[in-house]
């Protein structure tokens, strides 16, 4: 990947122009770039003169709930949460997302991760949920998940007004047809081809005829990234802030770290 | 003034029996009690039942690898951006301890159908989810208030024990959390509470208008003792930060066995850092 911008860069850009028209973004835990891209599109859409609400679960800031994680879960119930983020250990070709492990046996399985937290629940009832995993490999990217954490698509019968929009990973941005259960190719980014894409992925998908390439950022997005965004991340993900942008990020709140 | 008030985290602990059902509250925010969870380590619990509520690091990690659990209910336990939590995974992988996976959400409607003295809750979601098909005490019910209408039934949570941290308390057992709301559902549905917190208030919570409503009153307290720095390594929202340090040298130290039981050497058994080295840094730049 070259260029003057980092890949983060690029899939916080990306994710901000899928949140375009959502007036409240919940972000979950260990969720950095979509973290930033909520704050990116906020920053746009109030230069707009419009009022978009950011929540980022497990920090103060911005402060819209007081009620802690059950506010959460009870306002995306009654549809007042736009959009949220979800990733998978294991994603497959029907947006089936897996958070607790793989292989046979459960719950004995040869490898365990930490568990569903709230996707069970989020991915039925907020409508735009967005995929996001930065390792694109068959290895993440399966015909079949082995732990179902949230399924993609339901029954006609079950009461589900959200589900997944859009899948991100660090070589592609694949929309999805809740309809259909199918993923389709939306655009590569720099730097990559739609055979690599192909190549490492374990699940189906629709290729359109032309793929384009997914738009780099521009100067502007750049330096608002780079002025504005990082040092709001800074106090939820001092690490991740400090990783991409150096000391611009450490100007926030990160003061006790070693 | 009462003996509500114990002398340390110890005496705390002491009042955990083994076998105990116990939740345990999430790490971010400062109200995971982890001073008393090196002390139930060091008084050597077993066999419990910990509900976390919703999710754990470090405690429910600790806990399992010294262990002390027979059973973990959790819709996750992670260290965060430190990585996965090691014991926990060792655990469950070898069998060592029953993991029964539940969704964050869930475990609140549990929670608040313990403190309402009901049931079940009803909860949106989860139908299709492999959680619901491994757990044989969710169903899957028809709305009685209309037609083709599938639902989950989520049964009561009722911990025996609820355990946290919290800023402030005061002498006859009132606890203040903050906005850390959650807990007051947590403390609701269990039959008595443990809290730990950094200092004690000079008169009443409840008489003050501006403390009151985040306080949860004494009738739902079993004892409180005051642990400064009683969340370190993590830290308590306004008061202190996360110590990066110590949880960077967690995540790496609790990848093997013999490094966890350093990391328990130096951090449970060797009593005095924890409280003391808390002292010196930080309380946030903002």
């Amino acid at each position: 990947m070259a260029g003057d911008y980092a890949l983060e860069e690029l899939l916080i850009a990306t994710v901000a122009g899928l949140l375009e028209g959502c007036g409240h973004i919940a972000v979950g835990v260990s969720s950095p770039i979509p973290g930033s891209a909520a704050l990116l599109r906020r920053h746009r859409d109030r230069e707009a003169g419009r009022r978009t609400r950011v929540s980022i679960i497990g920090t103060t800031i911005p402060a819209y709930r007081t009620d802690g994680g059950v506010d959460l879960f009870d306002s995306a119930g009654q549809g007042r949460v736009d959009a949220f983020f979800l990733s998978g250990g294991q994603i497959d070709g029907r947006a089936n997302i897996n958070l607790v492990g793989v292989g046979e046996g459960y719950p004995q399985q040869k490898v365990r991760w930490s568990g569903s937290f709230g996707s069970a629940y989020l991915y039925f009832m907020v409508p735009k949920v967005i995929l996001f995993r930065l390792e694109h490999s068959r290895r993440t990217m399966v015909e079949a998940v082995d732990f179902v954490s949230a399924p993609g698509t339901s029954p006609p019968n079950v009461h589900r007004p959200g589900g997944p929009y859009a899948l991100v990973t660090d070589l592609c941005l694949f929309r999805f047809d809740r309809r259909r259960a199918r993923f389709s190719l939306a655009s590569v980014h720099p730097g990559h081809t739609v055979g690599e894409v192909r190549d490492n992925t374990g699940f189906d998908f629709d290729i359109p005829e032309t793929v384009p390439e997914t738009a780099p950022p521009d100067a502007e997005t750049l330096a608002v990234l780079r002025e504005t965004v990082a040092p709001d991340i800074a106090n939820p993900y001092p690490n991740f802030a400090r990783r991409v942008w150096g000391a611009r990020g450490v100007s926030g709140g990160v003061s006790g770290a070693a | 003034m009462s003996d509500i008030l114990l002398a340390d985290a110890d005496a705390l602990a002491a009042q955990v029996p083994d076998g105990a059902k116990l939740a345990v509250f999430k790490a971010e925010g400062g109200c995971a009690a982890m001073a008393a969870t090196f002390a139930l380590i060091r008084r050597g619990v077993r066999d419990l039942h910990l509900v976390t509520v919703p999710t754990s690091g470090l405690q429910a990690d600790m806990l399992i690898g010294a262990g002390c659990v027979a059973t973990v209910e959790t819709s996750g336990v992670t260290l965060g951006e430190y990585g996965q939590a090691p014991c926990f995974g060792r655990a469950v992988r070898s069998g060592a301890i029953r993991v029964i996976d539940s969704t964050c959400p869930a475990v609140y409607a549990g929670l608040q159908a313990g403190e309402k003295g009901i049931p079940f809750l009803p909860l949106r979601g989860l139908i299709g989810s492999d959680i619901v098909r491994h757990r044989d005490d969710y169903r899957v019910i028809d709305n009685p208030l209309a037609a083709d209408d599938p639902i989950v039934a989520l049964p009561a949570i009722v911990p025996d024990i609820a355990l946290f941290h919290a800023p402030l308390a005061d002498r006859f057992g009132n606890v203040w959390i903050g906005r850390h709301a959650e807990l007051k559902i947590m403390a609701h549905a269990a039959r008595t509470t443990l809290v730990t917190c950094e200092r004690l208030h000079d008169g009443n919570l409840l008489q003050d208008e501006t403390l009151a409503p985040a306080t949860i009153p004494e009738m739902y307290i079993g004892a409180v003792a005051v642990a400064e720095r009683g969340a370190a390594p993590y830290g308590v929202t306004g008061l202190y930060e996360d110590d990066a340090g110590r949880l960077a040298a967690y995540a790496g130290m609790a990848k093997t066995e013999e490094g966890f039981a350093a990391w328990l050497e130096e951090t449970v058994y060797g009593r005095p850092r924890i409280g003391v080295r808390g002292m010196a840094p930080a309380v946030a730049a903002e």
